[in-house]
């Protein structure tokens, strides 16, 4: 059950970026089109998942001093591979993320991942962990990219979604708006969670 | 003299790292709570990122590119800046004890700030010489303590300041950040 329960709260209880405050950058800069924040969101999944489950093989071959410097090292040989993946089989998108493609390996939602969790945990938990978190983030990031592309340009994965006369909010796209709508979004978590009786 | 003029401008005011690049947003709302530790923090910055900058122009031209590895440059970057920061925390505890104990606690948290290889990315993209490099990885940092003073001050307000308990803390920061940006907008054209 506890495989369940470790992916599971990814979507919720510790939802990344709302629960977990981390990994902002990729988070405010892709979303302004629904379609790049789900690019990045699965891309940060692939490097999360495979570094979760490396960090879990070597939990006990590493030395701790030596602990960070070896899970960034293992995060960017994945970053490396997501990169190559993504200009080879995804080139407008590879495109569209930009300089954040290689900036996955400091979002640090995957490195503290490894310390937190995949350090400790076997490899099946590890696995679960890192495919819940990164689901998640994934959702999260294509909402958010959602609700500003269609307020920013009236349109939602590129097709025409408002009514005629909508004047597009142009600021949404831009990055006061990222932060703007992220705030509201983090308000609004925070209103539904104490609704919700605390677990 | 006036090409390096406009880089700074632009790298402060009209393209600031945070405001409108999306770049070191986590030590950005992190340590911004209180002005010293913005300060602290900001001075840290400043010297690790123009170190940086300059270090990884010299191994992307001298090592990556004449081996044709240039695809390992974000494994190469991360490696340079994780043992640069270091090794600075080293030397400057041994000599200089008083500038280690300003900006001791903020230096390891430099390492996961993407600001640091982002800029480094961004000089190497843009291909900067070397000299445009230590200029933009200077200002840019210099922007971000900007930004991140700015913000400081705003947020040693908000304790006297009637905010709905669900907005509280991270998120009337962010909308903060954003009327911030918003403002920020305003420099654009400043540089043509």
């Amino acid at each position: 059950m506890s495989v369940v329960k470790e992916f599971t709260k990814g979507f919720w209880q510790e939802l990344p970026p709302f629960r977990l405050v981390l990994g902002l950058c990729p988070t405010l800069a892709v979303t302004t089109m629904a379609e790049n924040g789900l690019g990045m969101g699965l891309a940060t999944t692939f490097v999360l998942v495979f570094s979760n489950l490396l960090v879990s093989i070597l939990r006990k071959l590493i030395p701790g001093k030596v602990r960070i410097a070896s899970y960034i090292v293992v995060i960017a040989s994945f970053v490396v591979m997501a990169e190559l993946l993504l200009q080879a089989y995804w080139y407008p998108m590879y495109k569209a993320l930009g300089i954040f493609v290689p900036l996955i390996v400091v979002n640090c939602i995957i490195l503290g991942r490894a310390e937190a969790f995949a350090s400790k945990n076997p490899i099946i938990l590890s696995l679960a962990d890192g495919l819940g978190i990164g689901l998640g983030f994934t959702i999260s990031l294509t909402v958010l990219g959602g609700i500003r592309e269609i307020l920013g340009s009236g349109k939602l994965f590129g097709a025409e979604v408002m009514w005629s006369s909508f004047e597009p909010l142009g600021f949404m796209v831009k990055a006061p708006g990222a932060f703007v709508c992220l705030g509201f979004l983090l308000g609004l978590m925070n209103i539904i969670s104490r609704r919700r009786p605390a677990h | 003299m006036g090409d390096y003029l406009l880089l700074i401008v632009s790298a402060i005011l009209v393209s600031n790292i945070v405001l409108a690049r999306y770049l070191g947003n986590c030590p950005f709302l992190g340590v911004s709570q209180k002005m010293d530790t913005a300060v602290g923090m900001g001075m840290a910055v400043i010297f690790v990122v123009t170190l940086a900058g300059m270090i990884t122009w010299v191994v992307q031209y001298a090592i990556l590119n004449p081996l044709g590895l240039e695809y390992l440059r974000t494994i190469a970057f991360i490696l340079v800046i994780a043992s640069l920061v270091q090794l600075v925390e080293m030397f400057l505890q041994k000599s200089v004890p008083a500038l280690y104990k300003a900006l001791g606690i903020f230096l390891p948290l430099i390492t996961t700030n993407c600001a640091v290889l982002g800029i480094a990315i961004i000089n190497i993209q843009e291909e900067f010489n070397f000299m445009q490099t230590v200029v933009f990885s200077f200002a840019s940092a210099v922007g971000f303590s900007l930004a991140m003073v700015l913000l400081a001050s705003l947020r040693e307000r908000f304790p006297t300041a009637r905010i709905p308990s669900a907005f509280a803390g991270m998120p009337i920061a962010m909308i903060t950040v954003g009327l911030l940006a918003l403002a920020f907008l305003g420099f654009t054209g400043l540089t043509g």
